[in-house]
């Protein structure tokens, strides 16, 4: 079973160097992991690199089609706090 | 392997050279470079972002090489690209180490005053090792006149120190936002440490970690380590000077602390969450308050990760990759050449230098007020910018015995016709609002409407300079002001109102 990147990627390159087995490629719109290739970086780390590096929401694809990194997760902040923590920052 | 790449995150760069004395009033200072060692000066006196009295005449490159990150920044944006905007982390075209080096070889020898190549990104270049150290090698080699320099966010400094040390570097420049986790939490969501990704309290923690070690081990190799920090209204505002206090004492040679910069059309979690810029006001006053414990840099112009030229000026567009491919350049002719014109530079810079200082003793006398006074400038000293057109104004100080930078205030060009530059209204109004706590601007040119707002905002226009020095002009206008009266000490703001 292997990963995937959607249409989310913004090319950063921040994955390509540490994928274990090199199974990410410059596409022709984004870059794009090769599903023979992806092993989820089972044997070798304990998460996904390409996922743990990843700097935008939803890009990296789980088997299921779930995104590795949903709405919400690195911005530390859930959509439903979104309002207050906006609010909160505009006060600064 | 040239990509359509896009850009990146904080990249922090240019820098400044430092400024005054403590606190803004003693009239001491033209460049205080002079007032740092022997050794450092040597190391500095050309390079135009560690150096103010540097920064008019010699010119500076990054290369884009380095596009990927270990961190995320709430002020970067790891997909914004624009040709039109100008802020560190943005880039067009990322480069290999091999075009990298062509290009750097190609604009040194169309611009002699370029003395430094840095390499800031778009990502960070210790993220980027292999990019980073391959270009820093070839040219080592092939350009060895040209100084070396690199701008890192820290988390991947200390096991690169000994390579840096390798290729010959005198300067880095480390971004060093807080140096207590609870600020830096607010700051940075998380890294990417030890093949993790680490949120939090603890992804601060280990960051701080990192860039307090790798400042101390370039610092006991003799590297020049200039911090950069961002000023963040709310977050470190209160924090900076314990920032200063620190990398001070572990043996940074020169602080530089900048304005945020968050518009939500830049796509950042600050500009889109409504993080508010510091004032031109704000940011001198902490410059100030730092300057009692550290030198601090005020002529930085947080430029692109791209940018080529002189300080505030991108000459990117002339250096494609396309463009390059067709230039024929007698690359040893141009090494000449470039050492013949940097010696006149340094003698000019030597001239002035003693002129200044002998108007300075000339010119002891009662202080009047100080006055901030806001100049367009496309760079060599001199008032040549539209109002309008500009997309960043210097902020100066005057008061009765100098005449100091202070930093600059990035706007949106509201004269430009551009969909994606935003409603000319709010532009200007924009404008209007980051020269707050200025008293004057100076500009080549300047329309009717934009004259009326700035006048009924407090900010009295001037393009009675146009093509003038930058410094002789400000000064005309300070004892101008100070004739009519306007400049007596204790008196308050000066708003406008008055009719001179």
């Amino acid at each position: 079973m292997a990963l995937s990147i959607g249409e989310a990627c913004v090319n950063c390159w921040a994955c390509v160097d540490l994928c274990p087995v090199d199974a990410i490629h410059l596409g022709v719109e984004h870059f794009v992991i090769d599903p023979q290739q992806c092993s989820q970086c089972e044997g070798y780390f304990a998460e996904p690199q390409c996922a743990s590096i990843c700097p935008v929401e939803e890009a990296v694809i789980d088997p299921k089609g779930n995104p590795v990194n949903p709405k919400g997760s690195l911005s530390g902040i859930a959509q439903a706090r979104l309002d207050a923590v906006k609010r909160e920052i505009q006060a600064r | 392997m040239e990509l359509i790449v896009v850009s990146g995150h904080q990249s922090e760069e240019e820098q400044v050279s430092e400024t005054g004395c403590a606190a803004g009033s003693c009239g001491s200072s033209v460049d205080d470079t002079s007032q740092l060692p022997e050794s450092v000066q040597a190391k500095i006196r050309n390079h135009p972002c560690y150096s103010e009295g540097a920064h008019h005449h010699f010119a500076r490159m990054h290369v884009a090489v380095a596009p990927a990150c270990n961190i995320q920044c709430h002020y970067c944006n790891r997909k914004y690209d624009c040709s039109n905007e100008s802020r560190p982390g943005v880039v067009s075209e990322l480069l290999t180490p091999e075009q990298a080096v062509l290009k750097t070889k190609a604009v040194a020898a169309t611009i002699p005053q370029m003395s430094v190549l840095g390499i800031a990104g778009p990502g960070d270049p210790l993220a980027n090792p292999q990019r980073t150290f391959a270009t820093f090698r070839q040219l080592s080699e092939q350009a060895p006149d040209i100084k070396l320099c690199v701008s890192t966010n820290g988390l991947a400094l200390p096991e690169a120190v000994e390579e840096l040390c390798q290729h010959n570097i005198e300067h880095v420049t480390i971004t060093i936002n807080a140096v207590d986790a609870d600020v830096g939490a607010k700051i940075y969501p998380w890294i990417f440490w030890n093949h993790r990704r680490i949120f939090g309290k603890k992804a601060a923690r280990i960051l701080i970690q990192q860039q307090q070690k790798g400042l101390e081990m370039l610092v006991a190799k003799g590297i020049l380590v200039k911090v950069n920090s961002v000023l963040i209204p709310g977050v470190n505002d209160q924090h900076l000077q314990e920032v200063s206090r620190v990398v001070k004492k572990k043996g940074a040679f020169l602080h530089n602390v900048m304005p945020l910069i968050a518009r939500p059309e830049h796509g950042t979690f600050y500009g889109l969450m409504g993080q508010r810029e510091p004032t031109a006001e704000e940011l001198k006053q902490l410059q100030d308050a730092c300057s009692g414990d550290m030198k601090m840099m005020r002529h930085c112009r947080q430029c692109r990760a791209d940018a080529v030229g002189m300080l505030g000026e991108d000459r990117g567009e002339e250096f494609t990759l396309e463009k390059i491919a067709d230039m024929e350049i007698d690359y040893e002719q141009a090494m000449k050449l470039r050492a013949a014109v940097q010696a006149g530079i340094q003698e000019t810079i030597q001239q002035d230098l003693v002129q200044k200082q002998a108007e300075q003793r000339k010119q002891a006398k009662p202080i009047s007020r100080p006055v901030l006074i806001a100049v367009a400038t496309k760079g060599q000293g001199i008032i040549n910018q539209h109002f309008g057109h500009a997309t960043e104004f210097l902020i100066y100080e005057a008061s009765g015995n100098e005449i100091r930078l202070i930093g600059h205030s990035k706007v949106e060009p509201y004269c430009q016709s551009s969909a994606s530059c935003g409603e000319q209204e709010s532009a200007l109004a924009a404008s209007i609002r980051a020269l707050q706590g200025c008293e004057v601007v100076l500009c080549a040119k300047i329309g009717f409407e934009p004259w009326q707002q700035l006048e009924s905002a407090g900010i009295r226009p001037n393009g009675e300079h146009a093509m003038e020095s930058i410094e002789d002009a400000i000064r005309e206008v300070y004892q101008e002001m100070e004739s009519l009266g306007l400049l007596v000490a204790d008196e308050g703001i000066f708003h406008g109102t008055v009719n001179w």
